[in-house]
């Protein structure tokens, strides 16, 4: 709690209007300390950021500002000017804007209140947009996309006139994305139309308050911040780790052990909430409690790629508290209204301490009881690091991460939205896209590069000025060439690129292609559907699907209920270990008194690792060396994450093939690193190829530039990049895959544009984000420049029991990279077997 | 490395007899015939970047150097005596006269003491403006007949394009997709050439009545070598 200027009981009359009081009484409420503080600083002028767990009444002190305001404002006579929206209320998800209509609706129509909402997503028919721009609600509930094309349009400035505020919920979510740039740049623009608009930003716990609170506000000067409120959380949360009495697997991320006690605990509350890792996860976890569901509780499904009618009945069972259990992937995958979850169940690993905070938050909607939570590790690795983060809970330590600069493809979106907008002077733009936090630090050079981007490419061959999208006309403002170019604007707004995929959609078995699709069950990627062949089965919205083929942009599968999912469905985690957590791993590691918290399966593991082997320093990276099978392994143990791991591979088996070490391949999990080669790498790291040499940070230059090229990941976020800048355009539903021959792929372009122009302002964006996220290659420069003179050799004649999760995962999983080749020769040669030379 | 990657390496083009005359599946996707000093060609898309420009996307301007470059190291290689642009050489009809001077330039000393044959296609009917070179609707060479979009009954001896072939396979639960030669020993469906052409499966219905199923392979090109996949390990999309 922030201790300055809390406002004394005698001083609530003062701000708050009589009915508010009357209707806080008349519940038997009172309002809360920051309520009535973040509504005092409001009315100062200042923009807030409130931080405060789940059931703090965080939605009411948001808009309270908002509700006195309007409360206290004269009535509109007849024949006077209508007024504008007072208030726009943004969120990440278009369910919660509507949830929090109607949610914030009732204490409206209680208080009495005059006051118009109304939500405005890609949901709402165009007579109603149409509508809400000659008749504004006070209130309007809206989305980043949405906000970026209200902000495009000529009459945007007179739109938002008589804006106060701007609500911004799940704060903490939305800043590190991509659609939190295009939402800063979008604040940034609001600000031009109304200077003084206040910001109040609600969020969950994060590691740094002050940037969220540099975000809030123009950085003009840099540095400035909104006021904050922090209120504590309530009681702790229970949390235990599953001692369980089967044996815990050395690796796998099934949990499959666990089923029956998981299955009590269900039995045991009324209502539970499962959250797991990834899809796969999930579908694997509700096939398998409904195996063991012998009383036939309503168990439900919930994720992302379901058909969104079977998620609305999943959030409308969940709000009637009709169900006893709901297994689901992220909380905003989930609908918002909790009904009355008593447990929490964390099944693999949380990997990240603020992740198992936000989601334990969401049992119990009272601050003042303690949530409870079990914790399930899948494997043993996931033991320890269960055991981590539930010490960093106890600890209340938080490792959101930290946020990024701003991204250029966003940049070059909003520039030419704002063309769309009005003309515009390069000097004004400039200075009014550095007062949003993520660009601050923006340099004019670059700048200038984007809008000559936006402009005709960007490209050094000049040779499309006359095909110039935005034009320098000559009382120096830059103007859309074209009234089509904001017309593509408007088509291909927003930041999030859906992954190509086709919807899934039942026939009989049997009938093939040929039949009638019935009913849709939800998405898959195309990447994954590519791989199977009809007849193969796997698990999809909580049911055993036979694959029968693929017509045009839709998959068509049968019901194969009793048979086993032949083909698991890719599910590698989706966020890595956080560094923090790897932090305590390690020092967990290292000190074998902490060993008695842990599970005795679990620490006998450790002890005979001791003895065969060594356990590292907690600032030591161990690397074992053994043969075995007729080949040589190398595993490290860094534990920074999967993603930092596999660049590290690719890496290093680049320069182990050049030291002669004759690689095969490798694996990486978010613990380590197995590399398996012909050469004996133990006996090499002794003599000819220490390992500081192998592991330099040099490996960060020539070789990643070079690997990174030709890389599959690259092109991928190319392909991102280039949709989000205006690039290429977005597929829309209609336009056939048919088209295919004609369409110009981004991994086409890519290839062009590196090998004629690889400083080009979309390749610069693309490795900066590539660098981020799928390389990480931040954290393992970080890892390499920690462990320099600390690295540990460990010759040994046989696999030691920390190496056995990692070598258990070869073979299950392969790396994707250069090796398409020795498919095509293995295709090639699989005919030959069967049919004879020819 | 294994013996399998190894392998995968090692360059390797391939011959195949379509009636009667020898001609050899480029891995850079091209067709050579040696007895006949010939080389084929086919849906270059020139200035396909360009196209898409005059109507708002901005693609790299790089397209055509890039294909031309490609091109350049082919008939280095083979150095031909007579080559043949099976059609679709430029993305629309006013391509030729966009040609920036220096790809111009480039194209012409390609061309320089060969005979050059542009085949029209269905987005360059018309000879290309201001370059040198015999349009024709078809040629006959040898025992080959080459035309732009391949007839529709099976013809012995036919060398086409405008489909733009790949084929993929589905191999260890991964996927490999590729542009390739599609044929069944009668008669040969090209690549597309251009940096910037798509491809279309070769089990799309486009390819119906084409080919002798029983016969069909794909030669798909890969880094270093041709593959030459059978049918039977063909997957659609």
């Amino acid at each position: 709690m922030n201790d300055q200027s809390r406002p004394e009981p005698s001083e609530q009359s003062a701000i708050l209007p009589e009915p508010f009081l009357k209707w806080f009484a008349g519940r038997g409420w009172s309002p809360r300390a920051h309520q009535l503080d973040l509504l005092s600083r409001a009315q100062a002028g200042k923009s807030v950021l409130l931080i405060a767990p789940t059931g703090a009444g965080k939605t009411l002190a948001g808009f309270l500002p908002t509700l006195v305001d309007l409360a206290n404002t004269p009535k509109r006579r007849p024949g006077q000017a209508r007024r504008g929206t007072h208030t726009l209320y943004i969120s990440p998800l278009k369910a919660l804007a509507v949830d929090i209509e109607r949610n914030l609706g009732k204490p409206v129509a209680e208080i009495g209140l005059p006051i118009t909402m109304e939500t405005r997503t890609g949901d709402t028919p165009a007579h109603k947009r149409q509508r809400q721009k000659l008749v504004p609600p006070d209130i309007l509930m809206t989305t980043p996309e949405q906000l970026a094309l209200l902000i495009a349009s000529p009459d945007a400035p007179r739109f938002f006139e008589d804006l106060r505020y701007i609500v911004l919920d799940e704060l903490h979510s939305l800043v590190t994305s991509k659609r939190g740039h295009l939402l800063s740049l979008g604040l940034a623009r609001l600000r031009r139309f109304v200077p003084d608009l206040q910001a109040i930003g609600l969020s969950a716990t994060v590691s740094d308050p002050d940037e969220l609170r540099r975000w809030l506000v123009g950085q003009n000067p840099p540095g400035d911040m909104a006021d904050l409120i922090e209120v504590a959380g309530g009681a702790k949360p229970e949390i235990s780790i599953l001692n369980s009495e089967e044996r815990v697997p050395w690796a796998g991320h099934s949990a499959r052990y666990a089923i029956p006690e998981i299955y009590e605990a269900i039995r045991r509350h009324k209502t539970t909430l499962l959250f797991v890792n990834t899809r796969s996860q999930a579908e694997f976890l509700f096939q398998e409690l409904w195996r063991a569901n012998d009383d036939n509780l309503p168990i439900a499904l919930h994720h992302g790629s379901l058909d969104v009618s079977q998620r609305r009945r999943v959030e409308k069972a969940m709000e009637t508290n009709s169900l006893r259990a709901i297994v689901a992937t992220s909380t905003l995958d989930l609908g918002i209204d909790w009904g009355d979850v008593d447990l929490v169940v964390h099944v693999g690993a949380p990997k990240g301490a603020s992740r198992l905070a936000q989601r334990i938050g969401r049992s119990n909607h009272r601050m003042d009881e303690p949530s409870q939570a079990i914790l399930i590790p899948a494997n043993r690795f996931e033991v320890l690091e269960c055991r981590a983060a539930l010490e960093a809970n106890y600890l209340g330590a938080q490792d959101t991460p930290p946020l990024v600069e701003g991204a250029l493809d966003v940049l070059c979106q909003h520039v030419l939205g704002c063309a769309c907008g009005a003309p515009f002077r390069a000097d004004d733009l400039f200075e009014e896209v550095r007062t949003a936090a993520p660009y601050a630090v923006l340099d004019r050079h670059t700048f200038d590069r984007v809008v000559d981007f936006v402009a005709t490419g960007g490209y050094a061959l000049k040779s499309y000025e006359r095909y110039a999208r935005i034009k320098l006309t000559k009382d120096g403002t830059w103007r859309i060439s074209h009234p089509r170019v904001a017309q593509q604007y408007r088509l291909n707004v927003g930041t999030i690129i859906e992954v190509p995929s086709l919807t899934v959609r039942y026939v009989r078995e049997g009938r093939g292609l040929a039949a009638r699709g019935g009913p849709a069950l939800g998405k898959i990627e195309e990447a994954f559907l590519e791989t199977l062949v009809p007849g193969d089965t796997f698990l999809f919205s909580g049911k055993v699907l036979r694959f029968e083929g693929i017509r045009e942009n839709e998959c068509f599968v049968s019901n194969a209920p009793g048979k086993d999912a032949k083909v698991p469905y890719y599910g590698g985690g989706k966020f890595p270990l956080s560094t923090y957590l790897a932090e305590v791993v390690r020092a967990m590691l290292a000190d074998p008194d902490r060993w008695k918290q842990l599970p005795d399966q679990v620490a006998d593991w450790l002890r005979l690792q001791s003895e065969k082997s060594i356990l590292p320093k907690r600032t030591d990276l161990l690397i074992e060396t053994f043969p075995r099978g007729g080949r040589h392994y190398m595993v490290a143990y860094p534990f920074e994450g999967r993603p930092a791991h596999q660049t590290l591979g690719m890496l290093l088996t680049r320069r182990l093939e050049r030291a002669g070490a004759r690689p095969l391949g490798f694996v990486a999990t978010d613990y380590a690193l197995a590399i398996w080669s012909l050469g004996d790498m133990g006996r090499m790291f002794r003599r000819e190829l220490p390992l500081g040499q192998l592991f330099d940070e040099d490996m960060l230059g020539d070789d990643l530039d070079a690997w990174l090229g030709d890389s599959w990941m690259l092109k991928r976020t190319f392909r991102n990049c280039a949709l989000i800048s205006g690039l290429i355009e977005k597929r829309h539903p209609g336009q056939e895959k048919s088209g295919r021959q004609v369409n110009v792929s981004a991994d086409l372009i890519y290839d062009v544009l590196r090998s004629h122009e690889p400083d080009h302002i979309l390749l610069q964006a693309t490795r900066a984000d590539a660098a981020m996220g799928l390389l990480d290659v931040r954290r393992l420069g970080e890892m390499l420049s920690r462990i320099r003179g600390r690295i540990v050799h460990k010759p040994l004649e046989q696999i030691s029991p920390l190496a056995v999760p990692i070598m258990l995962e070869i073979g299950k999983e392969s790396v994707r990279g250069d090796a398409d080749d020795t498919l095509l020769l293995e295709a090639e040669g699989i005919i030959e077997e069967a049919m004879g030379p020819q | 490395m294994s013996s399998l990657a190894h392998k995968a390496r090692q360059p390797r083009d391939e011959a195949i007899i379509i009636a009667g005359e020898r001609v050899v599946c480029d891995r850079r996707g091209v067709l050579f015939a040696p007895e006949l000093e010939l080389l084929v060609v086919s849906d270059l898309h020139l200035e396909k970047g360009s196209s898409y420009a005059r109507r708002g996307a901005l693609l790299p301007p790089y397209d055509t150097a890039t294909t031309l470059q490609h091109l350049a190291a082919v008939i280095d290689h083979y150095r031909p005596r007579r080559v043949i642009s099976l059609g679709d050489s430029f993305h629309d009809g006013e391509g030729a006269a966009r040609l920036p001077d220096i790809f111009r330039n480039a194209l012409e000393a390609l061309m320089t003491g060969r005979d050059w044959f542009w085949v029209a296609g269905n987005h360059d009917p018309q000879a290309p403006a201001g370059l040198p070179g015999d349009t024709v609707g078809e040629i006959h060479v040898g025992g080959l007949s080459f035309r732009h979009e391949p007839s529709a009954t099976p013809v012995e001896g036919e060398i086409a394009g405008h489909l733009h072939p790949c084929a993929r396979i589905v191999q260890r639960g991964r996927s490999v997709r590729r542009r390739c030669f599609a044929s069944d020993g009668s008669r040969i469906v090209m690549p597309a050439f251009g940096a910037y052409t798509g491809s279309l499966n070769v089990l799309d219905r486009a390819y119906q009545g084409l080919f002798d199923w029983e016969k069909f392979r794909a030669y798909m090109l890969g880094s270093h070598r041709i593959f030459s996949i059978a049918g039977a390990m063909l997957h659609p999309g």
